[in-house]
C-alpha cells in the first residue's frame, strides 16, 4: 500500500480526475453538488466523508420532509416538558422534580443479519452512547425484534445470534433489560429488524448538548483505539485510489467491546459531574467524519483536526479509512484548554486512552490535515446538515385494494362452531411462536442491575425508578405491527401509537412522549415510499389527538430482499412518567376473589388478527378502528383508579385480543380466574369467536378487589367508559371460560412457555 | 458501622451493593481497585458485574487488583468479606474460597429468581438466618457452575463451608447444588446469587404475597451488622 494522501492541493491541481463517486453510493448530482460547494473536486478523504453524511442512513434525505411533520403537527401544550427535541442525538423530557429522561430508540437491522451476534451487540453500544452524551445515566435497555418465520433453518442462526449478541452487551454494561418485542414473520427472513431503545435521567442542570462553540477548545478523542471496523464503502475508494493490488477486505460489522463502553459510561458521568467539558459527541456511524462535522456544525464554529494524532489499533490505515472508520467505544470531547488537566486526570483513573486532535475555530470551516498535508477544507455545515434533501416518487400500491377487499368477512374464513374447537383455537394461539411467552429469550437479560426496575417483561411496559427519595419513575412500552401496517399503514402506525400508550397507561403512569424507529423497504420504491408517507402522517396526526410530542426517532431504509420490502414497521416507543413507582400496576392476577371488569367495547374485527394468522395463515382486510380519543378517556380513567388504589391489575388487549390476555394474566402468577363471555355476546353483538380473538383497540382487563368494586364501576361510568364484569379471580389453579373450556394453569403454562425453547433451546 | 463496596473496572452492582448496606443500616464507603488501604471500614462487599471484562478468567484480572492486597490481608485476620457473583468468582481466584466457577451448563446468561437453602448460619453474612430456611434470591450469571475435584468436595461438605445451595433448580450446574460457600472462620462468604437484589419491596423477587416484595437478601448485610456491633 502507498501512502500518498490525495490533498487539497492535488484536488485544485487534478480537478478531472475520476473519483469513484458512484461505488461510493453518491449520485452524478450529488457529486456536483460536492464539487460545487467545494470550488474544486473533493479530495478522497472529503469524498468520503459526503458519500458517508450523505448517505440516507446519516442524512435522513429520503425522509426528511416527511420527520418534519413530527415538529409541526404540534401544540404548545404539547411541547411545554420538552427540554430538547428532534434532532439531537436525543430528545429530552421534563419529568419534574428537576429531573429529565431522554430515551430513543434506533435501528441495527442490517449488520445484524449479517453478523447477528455483533450487529446486535453494537446496537445496544451506540443506542447507549447516543443518551450518554445528552449528559444523562442510561438506566435502561429494551429491544425490538423481528426475524423470519421459525420453519426457516435460517432463523435459529439470527435468533441465538442476536439475542446472545443483547445479552453479551447488554448484561456487561449493567443496564438492565426492562421489555422489548420479539415477532417472527417470513417477511423478514432476509431481513431481521434489530432494533434497540435506550433511556437515561438527568437531572435539568446537568444537560448537555453536543457542539463545539469556543474557539480555542480542544477536540479530544477518547476510548478505544481506531481500527478497521465498519469501513464500508470507503474500501471501494481505498482500492481505487491508493492500492492496485485490490480492495482491502475490511469486516464490514463493527465489533464491540462492552466493558470498554461500561469504563466509558463512568468517565464520561464524571467528566461531566467534574464540569470540564462542553460537550461530548458518541461515534456511531460515519465515526470520526460524522463526530468532527456535527460537532462544529451544531456549535456554527469549525475545527482543526490532525488526523495523525488519532490512535490506531492498525497502523496500515489510510486517512480515508480513519475518518470512516467504525470502530465501537469511541467519544470526541471539546474541552476548554484550561481543563485538560482535570480531563487528563479523569480519564487516567478510568485507565482509558485519548488524544488531542486539534481544536475548535471561529471560522466555519472544518479542516483536516494528514501530517503537512490538508486532505480536508469544507464548510461543516454542508457535510453535516445541508445534505441533499429528495421528495420522492409516491405512488398508492397497486395491490393495496385487492388485499384489502380480501378480509375475512369476504373469504368467509371458517370460524368455530363447537366449543372444543374454540377451545384448540385459544391454546393453538397462545403457543403461537409469535403469542408464546419469550421468557427463554428475556431470562437471558439482566433486569435487576441497578435495583431500580419497577416492572419488566412479561409486563405491559418497563418501569424504572428515577428518584429513589421520592420513587418518581418512567415507563416505557414499544409497540409496531407489520401486518396492520401492511393492510393500512397510516392506521397501522396510529394503532401502535394506541397500543404502546395504552400499555403504559396500564401500569399506571401518564404517557409523555413519542419516539420511534422507522423499518421500511426501499424509498426508491414510489410504494414504499407511499407507505412511508402514510405511516409518518398516521403517527403525527395520532400523536397530536393523543396531546404527546415526538422527540425524536431513527429511519431504516432499504430493508427489503429483492425486490420484496418487509412489511413496513414503524416501532413507536412511549414514555410515561409515574410520580411513584410504588403505585404501578401489574398485568397479572395476584389476589384471589377479585372481579374481573373489561374494559371497551369488542368488534368483530379479525382482520390482520392473530387468529387470522395462526388458524388460517391468512392477511387481508382493514386493521382494526383506531378511537385515540377514547383511548385517551381510558388512559386517563386507569389513572385515576391507579391513584385511588382500585385495579389489583391492569392488561391490555391487543394481539391475540381476550383469550391472550387472560391467559397471559393467569399464568403471571399463576391464579386460577372463571370467565362468562354471554354479556359481552349480548352488548357488542359478536359471536365467541370475536369475543375471544378480536383485537378491537380501547380495550384493558383489569381486576379490582370486592371493596372497590362500587367505586370503580362508578368512575368508570361517570366517565363514560364501557364497563362489563366478565369474571372473577379463585385459588382453583384454573382458567375457566364458560361455554368454551376449562384448563388447568399447568396445562396452560406448559403450552404457552415451551414453545420458544422447544424452536430454540 | 462502615462497608466498604469496591468497584473495579467493569463491576455493576456497586451502586446497588451500597444502597443494601444503607438500607441494613450502616454506613456505604466506596473503595476504588486500585486503592492501597481499606479506609478503615468493619467489612467488605465485592459486588457483581463483569471486572475487567471477565477478561482471561472471570475474577481473575480483579484478583490482582492493588485493593485486593489489603481485603485479603484483613480477611485472613478475620474481616468480613462478602463476595456476590462477580465477588464470588475473586474470592476464588485470591484462593479465600476453593474451587472454580464455570460457564452454566446451558451455556446462556440465566436472570431468575432462585431459591435457595441456607446450610450454615454460623457465619457473619448469614448468621440472621434459621438453619436449613428457603430464601429467595435474584440470581443472574452467564458462569455460575461451581465445580472442585473430589477432595476439595469432600472436605467442604465434610467440615460444613457450604453456605447454600440451590433449591428446586440448579440453574447453572454447579456440583453438588453449590451456590455459595464459606470459609472455616466464617468471616467470607462467597455466592452467586445476589442479595442487594433483594433488599427493598417493590424492586426484589416475586413471593407468594405480592410481586417484587422479597427482601430475603437484606438479612446478609443486618447478620454482619449485628455480628460488628456484638463482637
Amino acid at each position: 500500500m502507498t501512502t500518498s494522501v490525495d490533498t487539497t492541493k492535488d484536488a485544485k491541481q487534478s480537478p478531472e480526475k475520476a473519483q469513484p463517486w458512484k461505488e461510493l453510493g453518491l449520485k452524478l448530482e450529488e457529486y456536483e453538488n460536492i464539487k460545487e460547494i467545494l470550488g474544486r473536486r473533493p479530495t478522497s478523504a472529503e469524498l468520503a466523508m459526503y458519500s458517508v453524511m450523505w448517505s440516507e442512513h446519516c442524512s435522513y434525505k429520503s425522509s426528511k420532509i416527511y420527520l418534519r411533520q413530527f415538529g409541526e403537527k404540534v401544540t404548545p401544550e404539547m411541547t411545554k416538558n420538552l427540554m430538547v427535541g428532534m434532532g439531537e442525538n436525543a430528545g429530552v423530557v421534563d419529568i419534574g422534580e428537576g429531573w429529565a429522561v431522554t430515551f430513543k430508540v434506533e435501528s441495527h437491522n442490517h449488520p445484524s443479519y449479517i453478523e447477528p451476534f455483533q450487529g446486535a451487540a453494537t446496537g445496544v453500544g451506540g443506542i447507549v452512547r447516543d443518551i450518554l452524551t445528552m449528559g444523562a445515566r442510561p438506566i435502561a435497555v429494551m429491544d425490538q425484534l423481528r426475524f423470519g418465520a421459525v420453519a426457516n433453518p435460517d432463523t435459529a442462526r439470527v435468533v441465538h445470534g442476536v439475542v446472545s449478541g443483547i445479552s453479551f452487551y447488554g448484561n456487561c454494561l449493567g443496564l438492565p433489560n426492562i421489555g422489548g418485542e420479539t415477532v417472527f414473520d417470513k417477511v423478514y427472513q432476509g431481513n431481521p429488524l434489530v432494533n434497540a431503545l435506550s433511556v437515561g435521567a438527568l437531572r435539568h442542570e446537568d444537560l448537555k448538548l453536543a457542539k463545539a462553540t469556543n474557539p480555542g477548545d480542544l477536540v479530544i478523542l477518547f476510548g478505544a483505539r481506531t481500527g478497521a471496523d465498519g469501513i464500508g464503502g470507503v474500501s471501494v475508494l481505498a482500492s481505487e485510489t491508493f492500492d492496485a493490488d485490490g480492495p482491502s477486505r475490511r469486516p464490514a460489522v463493527q465489533v464491540g467491546d462492552p466493558f470498554a463502553e461500561k469504563v466509558l459510561i463512568e468517565c464520561c458521568l464524571e467528566l461531566y459531574a467534574a464540569q470540564v467539558v462542553a460537550g461530548i459527541q458518541d461515534l456511531g456511524g460515519a465515526g470520526l467524519s460524522c463526530a468532527t462535522s456535527e460537532l462544529a456544525s451544531n456549535g456554527q464554529a469549525g475545527m482543526r483536526v490532525q488526523l495523525k494524532n488519532v490512535l490506531l489499533r492498525d497502523e496500515s490505515l489510510t486517512p480515508e479509512e480513519i475518518l470512516m472508520s467504525e470502530s465501537q467505544e469511541r467519544m470526541m470531547a471539546i474541552v476548554p484548554k484550561e481543563s485538560l488537566k482535570a480531563f487528563t486526570a479523569i480519564v487516567d483513573k478510568h485507565e482509558v486512552e485519548y488524544s488531542v486532535l486539534g481544536e475548535v475555530i471561529k471560522e466555519p470551516r472544518l479542516y483536516i490535515n494528514w501530517g503537512d498535508e490538508e486532505i480536508v477544507n469544507v464548510p461543516p455545515r454542508s457535510v453535516a446538515h445541508d445534505g441533499p434533501v429528495y421528495e420522492r416518487p409516491v405512488l398508492y400500491p397497486t395491490w393495496l385494494d385487492q388485499l384489502n377487499r380480501d378480509s375475512v368477512i369476504n373469504n368467509n374464513l371458517r370460524r368455530a362452531t363447537e366449543a372444543s374447537e374454540l377451545a384448540e383455537q385459544l391454546v393453538q394461539i397462545v403457543s403461537s411462536p409469535n403469542q408464546a411467552s419469550k421468557s427463554w429469550i428475556t431470562d437471558q437479560y439482566d433486569h435487576y442491575v441497578g435495583g431500580n426496575t419497577a416492572l419488566a417483561m412479561p409486563d405491559d411496559s418497563g418501569m424504572v425508578r428515577v428518584s429513589e427519595e421520592t420513587g418518581l419513575g418512567v415507563a416505557i412500552a414499544t409497540d409496531a405491527n407489520g401486518r396492520y401496517c401492511q393492510l393500512d399503514p397510516y392506521q397501522g402506525a396510529k394503532l401502535a401509537l394506541a397500543e404502546a400508550y395504552r400499555n403504559v397507561a396500564s401500569s399506571g403512569a401518564v404517557p409523555a412522549a413519542v419516539t420511534n424507529c422507522l423499518n421500511f423497504g426501499s424509498p426508491e420504491n414510489p410504494e414504499v415510499m407511499w407507505q412511508f408517507k402514510q405511516a409518518t402522517a398516521g403517527l403525527a396526526d395520532g400523536c397530536l389527538e393523543l396531546g404527546i410530542p415526538v422527540t425524536g426517532g431513527n429511519v431504516s431504509f432499504y430493508n427489503q430482499t429483492g425486490d420484496v420490502a418487509i412489511h413496513p414497521t414503524p416501532v413507536v416507543g412511549v414514555l410515561g412518567v409515574i410520580d411513584d413507582v410504588a403505585r404501578r400496576v401489574p398485568s397479572g392476577w395476584q389476589d384471589q376473589g377479585n372481579n374481573i371488569y373489561l374494559l371497551g367495547i369488542t368488534r368483530d374485527e379479525l382482520d390482520g388478527s392473530v387468529w387470522s394468522e395462526v388458524i388460517h395463515d391468512h392477511l387481508g382486510g382493514k386493521p382494526p378502528v383506531v378511537d385515540l380519543k377514547g383511548e385517551k378517556a381510558l388512559a386517563e380513567l386507569l389513572h385515576g383508579a391507579s391513584l385511588q388504589g382500585l385495579v389489583a391489575s391492569a392488561h391490555d388487549l391487543s394481539e391475540g385480543g381476550l383469550a391472550q390476555a387472560v391467559v397471559e394474566s393467569s399464568l403471571r402468577f399463576g391464579m386460577g380466574a372463571r370467565f362468562w363471555l354471554n354479556e359481552i355476546l349480548e352488548r357488542d353483538n359478536v359471536d365467541l369467536t370475536a369475543a375471544l380473538f378480536s383485537e378491537s383497540t380501547g380495550r384493558v382487563i383489569v381486576s379490582v378487589g370486592r371493596e372497590d368494586d362500587v367505586k370503580f364501576v362508578g368512575l368508570c361510568e361517570a366517565r363514560g367508559i364501557p364497563v362489563l364484569r366478565i369474571g372473577v379471580t379463585d385459588a382453583s389453579e384454573k382458567l375457566e371460560i364458560q361455554d368454551v373450556a376449562t384448563w388447568n394453569l399447568s396445562d396452560l403454562k406448559q403450552a404457552h412457555s415451551s414453545t420458544i425453547p422447544e424452536l430454540f433451546g | 458501622m462502615k462497608i466498604g463496596v469496591v468497584t473495579f473496572p467493569g463491576t455493576l452492582d456497586d451502586r446497588d451493593a451500597q444502597r443494601a448496606v444503607r438500607l441494613a443500616g450502616a454506613e456505604a464507603v466506596s473503595l476504588w481497585h486500585a486503592d492501597t488501604n481499606l479506609h478503615n471500614v468493619d467489612a467488605v462487599v465485592l459486588p457483581g458485574g463483569f471486572s475487567f471484562g471477565d477478561y482471561l478468567r472471570c475474577g481473575a484480572i480483579a484478583a490482582q487488583a492493588p485493593v485486593m492486597e489489603s481485603i485479603i490481608d484483613a480477611a485472613n485476620g478475620g474481616l468480613p468479606v462478602l463476595g456476590i457473583c462477580n465477588g464470588f468468582q475473586v474470592l476464588v481466584e485470591s484462593h479465600l474460597l476453593p474451587g472454580g466457577l464455570i460457564r452454566n451448563e446451558h451455556q446462556h446468561f440465566i436472570c431468575r429468581d432462585q431459591k435457595l437453602i441456607v446450610e450454615n448460619v454460623d457465619t457473619a453474612w448469614t448468621n440472621g438466618f434459621k438453619l436449613g430456611q428457603e430464601i429467595t434470591i435474584p440470581l443472574k450469571n452467564g458462569e455460575g457452575g461451581y465445580i472442585a475435584d473430589t477432595e476439595t468436595l469432600n472436605r467442604l461438605e465434610g467440615e460444613g463451608l457450604i453456605a447454600f445451595r440451590y433449591s428446586e433448580v440448579n440453574p447453572n450446574g454447579s456440583v453438588n447444588n453449590i451456590a455459595g460457600l464459606k470459609n472455616k472462620k466464617g468471616n467470607v462468604v462467597g455466592l452467586m446469587p445476589h442479595p442487594e437484589h433483594a433488599v427493598e419491596p417493590g424492586f426484589g423477587p416475586d413471593t407468594a404475597v405480592a410481586m417484587r416484595s422479597g427482601v430475603d437478601g437484606l438479612t446478609f448485610f443486618t447478620s454482619v451488622i449485628n455480628q460488628l456491633v456484638n463482637a
